[in-house]
């Protein structure tokens, strides 16, 4: 298929492989922030190719596995509550919460839909009138315009009956947060590429000048994130940190404006409670008070008990890149993508079930 | 399938979208298509989207439109780095 095969090229793959391995004299870390980016490394046995000066680690790009248990636990009280139809992605149902999920909730009555598509989720309220439609929004700026297309779409069509339950977060924030907290390291972060189709690269900008940390926005193509780590290695020996677009074919520096400006239309940015780091500041999207008759949070009242972790469970740890699947006393014995424990074993972005999926285990 | 591959991608995760090709344009949605499935789109945030062009498909809506010549440069980039490299 057009724009995907040609960058899977494996003759092309290796000979930018021997380029960064000619580049490379120090020895470096670099995050992949994006899930998506986790499952591509992985199954295209990248960190193999890449020589073993430059250190890989997994960041926290997964939109599922951030969710806060006591988030999760929310959407999963107000799907028991009377006359009520959840509508979330797919992956969210089967996250364990402190209790329950979502999917036994479903087994025990409640009404909880999988959508591909906010526009679905819009939907279902237009064809459930007398019932209050919730979507359950996670995700980062690729996901939250789409999230704010919905809320306008409810007010043009005066679909009165839709609400959202806004979860969605802001990337640069939460990438400051860990650079700020020092726990790991980093030389260089490989930059999500969708969130950056929305944002642009100008978001980026404080990472090079305030930490000295390379940052370069990549595709999801191997070759593409081979690119990425190229130019990385070379900003990173030059010294000269700076933001860079390794994926000029999607990615301009001014983002897509009229995205935005939907996404700022209807939500205005607070805190937000990330899992395995807590509440970062400015991360957060809610949405504004002159769309509150769609905000599930100010429509409904539920209060779950509090939220408590899976015992054993290292995802906070995965998520904030101190460790990886491999670490996890859990991993492959207990937590599996059958009888997951922790969301990073549910989602398909998330750290675990791409180590369990693509194995590669040597060299991690 | 192939396809069938791709679409269990796409559906899956958040962060990922796929290249479609815009077939036809009726308003704010586009038919497109991709490995011989089609699919309506929103194209609410890429106004400027022409029939022809490909677009970054992410949970029902276009959110960029490729940009063929960065796509072309990227590619030849590519392969004079692969070119180069056999030399050494």
């Amino acid at each position: 298929m057009k724009f995907i095969d040609e960058y899977q090229d494996s003759k092309l793959a290796k000979g930018l492989a021997n380029k960064i391995a000619q580049r490379s004299t120090k020895t470096i870390r670099l995050m992949e922030f994006c899930g998506g980016h986790t499952h591509a490394i992985l199954r295209y046995g990248i960190r193999q190719l890449v020589p073993r000066t430059v250190e890989m680690k997994s960041g926290p790009g997964c939109p599922v596995c951030v969710t806060a248990t006591a988030d999760l636990d929310k959407a999963i009280a107000l799907a028991h509550l009377p006359d009520i139809i959840i509508t979330t992605f797919g992956d969210m149902i089967r996250v364990p919460g402190s209790y329950s999920s979502l999917q036994q909730a479903k087994a025990e009555g409640a009404d909880i839909r999988i959508v591909y598509s906010t526009i679905d989720a819009v939907e279902i309220a237009k064809t459930n009138p007398g019932k209050s439609v919730i979507f359950v929004g996670i995700g980062f700026e690729t996901t939250a315009p789409t999230v704010a297309a919905s809320i306008l779409k409810a007010q043009q069509e005066k679909i009165e009956n839709f609400l959202v339950l806004s979860l969605n977060k802001l990337t640069p924030p939460v990438m400051k947060a860990l650079l700020d907290s020092g726990e790991i390291k980093l030389d260089g972060i490989v930059c999500p590429g969708h969130v950056s189709v929305i944002i642009g690269s100008h978001p980026y900008e404080f990472i090079p000048r305030d930490y000295g940390v390379a940052c370069v926005i990549s595709g999801f193509e191997p070759l593409d994130i081979l690119l990425c780590i190229d130019k990385l290695v070379e900003q990173i020996e030059k010294g000269e940190p700076k933001v860079e677009i390794a994926y000029p074919r999607g990615v301009k520096p001014e983002g897509n404006r009229k995205a935005r400006q939907l996404m700022e239309d209807v939500f205005e940015i607070g805190e937000a409670n990330w899992r395995g780091i807590g509440i970062v500041p400015q991360s957060g999207l809610n949405i504004r008070g002159k769309y509150g008759q769609f905000d599930a949070d100010k429509a409904f009242s539920v209060s779950p008990k509090p939220p408590r972790e899976p015992k054993g469970c290292r995802c906070g740890d995965i998520i904030r890149g101190a460790a990886i699947p491999l670490e996890c006393k859990l991993f492959k014995k207990v937590c599996t993508p059958e009888r997951p424990v922790g969301p990073c074993m549910v989602s398909s972005e998330g750290a675990c079930a791409a180590y369990y999926q693509y194995g590669n285990h040597e060299n991690l | 399938m192939y396809y069938r591959r791709i679409w269990a991608k796409i559906r899956g995760a958040m962060c990922l979208a796929i290249p479609v090709r815009i077939v036809s344009i009726t308003g704010n949605e586009a038919e497109t298509e991709i490995a011989g499935v089609r699919r309506r789109v929103s194209i609410a945030f890429t106004p400027e989207a022409k029939v022809g062009d490909y677009v970054l498909l992410h949970t029902g809506y276009a959110i960029g439109v490729i940009d063929e010549t960065e796509a072309e440069e990227t590619l030849k980039l590519l392969e004079e780095i692969a070119s180069l490299s056999e030399v050494h």
